[in-house]
């Protein structure tokens, strides 16, 4: 059944995609493709309705207009056909809190209808390939956020899917689980699974996904690789926070390109990201001046002010996406 | 190392609703296995009723009986009543769960797999009937070695089983559609406490005709009177009469009604 022409068929083709609650359009007419084997990566901030286009894709709601292709399989007439195919990792942990981790996935292998064997079997390896091997018996309600979100993830992968929805899949986790969980992204990616994720953080894009599709108020803004999205983008900055205004404004006299803020005492560098540039920085700093010294990638909000010429304007309703402070790096490489 | 993918994609043919109501199944049984505070509380609701009324209320309750004489006559008469309630603890359980699956992502994940639709409420369902059935087992045992006893027939109490099976049906889909409509699972827990209170306005632990007017005719009029004259009835060795249909037509109403209500609930998705 699968031909080669089917294998070359796009994973997602998505056209004119459009959806409202009421009075609220929360996507007006999106076109996208996703080819198959390829990470796409929705990027926009909380209420850019990147959550309702997953959930439209992944058949939990139909849009309003528009077409949705995914795996061949329209989304609004063949919903079973593609539930069979995909896996879908929402924002909100969706496991069984009472179970524990084993029975969480011997769950999703019986809800596969895999065969006993087969499932329990299933259920060991990505134990094991999820590092749960230890808490497997254990309640998940005593699993820590990252072990939930591993455990999630593991439970989408039981019926081996080639296709998978990642919902906003490192929100409220720790720097390092999300590390652990980008690793093993990386590694679905190396055995060829197409990914449709959503993100709020550039770098979780820049650090995943071959194209970026940067959503704004249910409108696709920008579209492209990470790389091509950051040459759009005004690059990092650094900021040097001066002991006096005397100090500063010889300082920005100095420096080319750079811009004094004489009521926070800052001046801000242009810095392109690289160590090189930093070192030969620091070295025309006069050490008694300076402060501090803050290095800035660039980040969601400046890819929004770049593409769209605002700032990304946050929902209200989701307060626990709220309380994440936007990734800087220490130290750009 | 092996990869996270198999190589042989799963021999899946899709939604099965026998299969997946089993899996759904034996979930919350397990599920009741792990939560033994709720289980056991649940359980213990009744029985905590049975001992207040037959010990606390009982011996003044049983003079006041047409023809009653004390304790044992009381527990007799409101051993129905019991019953009913073990059956509505139970059901209460189901509203506080199946909130419980829509408020966190898992009813989602489900909604997202090829299973049957009918799955997750059906295996609700299923495991409130087990469920009842334990109870019900526990509750006539505790009240039998408290010094109940009945002068029912074998085919009196295959109805009484019956009857309870079917009151189960009835107060479950009643419970899972407004835990399905209920925002989250702390008012789910809440919205259906009223019919905890409503066996007691009923013929279940006085006869009506003891009671005012105006709640003398709601009490007769209530669906719960006939199941407990008919539970009474059968108990105790009599016919049921007319009060039997009458129990049998309030289940499958309220059953009917409810399961239609709970499907559309549940194929409404909600927006977030």
């Amino acid at each position: 059944m699968t031909t080669h022409t089917a294998a070359q068929a796009p994973a997602i083709e998505v056209t004119d995609l459009r959806k409202s609650f009421e009075d609220n359009h929360v996507l007006q007419g999106i076109e996208l493709t996703v080819p198959a084997g390829t990470v796409y990566a929705l990027l926009g901030p909380n209420g850019a309705g990147k959550t309702t286009a997953v959930r439209i894709l992944t058949t939990l709601i139909s849009g309003d207009a528009g077409t949705a292709t995914v795996l061949g399989h329209d989304v609004s007439t063949e919903p079973d056909a593609i539930r069979l195919r995909i896996g879908v990792t929402g924002q909100f942990s969706a496991i069984d809190e009472l179970l524990t981790g084993r029975e969480n996935l011997q769950l999703m292998a019986d809800l596969n209808h895999l065969p006993r064997r087969q499932g329990r079997a299933r259920a060991q390896e990505l134990l094991e390939r999820f590092d749960l091997v230890d808490a497997a018996d254990r309640g998940a309600a005593t699993y820590s956020g990252g072990m939930k979100r591993r455990l999630d993830l593991a439970m989408t992968l039981v019926s081996s899917p080639r296709l998978i929805f990642l919902d906003e899949p490192s929100t409220g986790l720790d720097p390092r689980s999300r590390r652990e969980l980008w690793q093993i992204i990386r590694e679905l990616i190396n055995e060829g699974v197409t990914i449709f994720l959503t993100t709020q953080y550039l770098e979780e894009a820049d650090e995943l996904a071959h194209k970026v599709g940067v959503l704004d108020r249910g409108t696709l803004v920008a579209e492209g690789t990470p790389a091509e999205l950051k040459r759009r983008v005004p690059g990092g900055r650094v900021d040097v926070t001066y002991v006096d205004p005397v100090a500063l404004s010889t300082a920005a006299g100095a420096i080319a390109g750079a811009t004094a803020d004489l009521e926070s005492l800052t001046l801000s560098v242009p810095h392109d990201g690289t160590l090189g540039a930093l070192q030969e920085l620091v070295g025309r700093l006069d050490s008694e001046a300076v402060a501090s010294l803050e290095v800035h990638t660039p980040d969601l909000d400046d890819v929004f002010l770049a593409l769209t010429g605002h700032r990304p304007q946050p929902a209200e309703e989701r307060p626990e996406n709220t309380t994440e402070a936007p990734m800087t790096e220490e130290v750009a490489r | 190392m092996s990869a996270v993918t198999a190589t042989t994609a799963p021999v899946n043919s899709g939604p099965n609703a026998v299969l997946d109501s089993w899996t759904m199944l034996r979930r919350n049984l397990l599920q009741m296995v792990r939560y033994k505070s709720l289980t056991l509380m649940l359980i213990a609701q009744p029985l905590i009723f049975l001992l207040l009324f037959v010990y606390v209320f009982g011996g003044t309750m049983g003079a006041g009986l047409p023809g009653g004489d004390g304790r044992s006559d009381y527990m007799a008469f409101i051993m129905p009543a019991i019953v009913v309630m073990t059956v509505v603890s139970v059901s209460l359980s189901t509203a506080y769960t199946i909130a419980l699956d829509m408020e966190k992502g898992i009813v989602d994940r489900f909604r997202t797999m090829a299973i049957a639709k009918s799955a997750v409420l059906t295996g609700r369902v299923l495991g409130a009937i087990v469920f009842t059935v334990l109870a019900f087992v526990v509750v006539i045992a505790v009240a039998v070695v408290l010094g109940y006893r009945s002068d029912g027939t074998v085919l009196g109490w295959l109805g009484v089983i019956g009857l309870v099976l079917l009151m189960t049906l009835a107060l479950t889909w009643a419970t899972v559609a407004l835990g399905l409509s209920a925002p989250n699972a702390e008012t789910a827990s809440n919205t259906p406490m009223p019919l905890m209170f409503l066996p007691f306005l009923s013929s279940g632990f006085v006869p009506t005709d003891s009671m005012p007017a105006g709640l003398r005719w709601f009490a007769e009029y209530q669906p719960f009177t006939p199941m407990i004259d008919t539970l009474r009835a059968w108990m105790s060795g009599a016919g049921a009469g007319s009060d039997a249909w009458l129990a049998i037509g309030w289940c499958g109403l309220i059953g009917i009604g409810c399961f239609l209500w709970a499907r559309s609930l549940y194929t409404k998705v909600r927006a977030h």
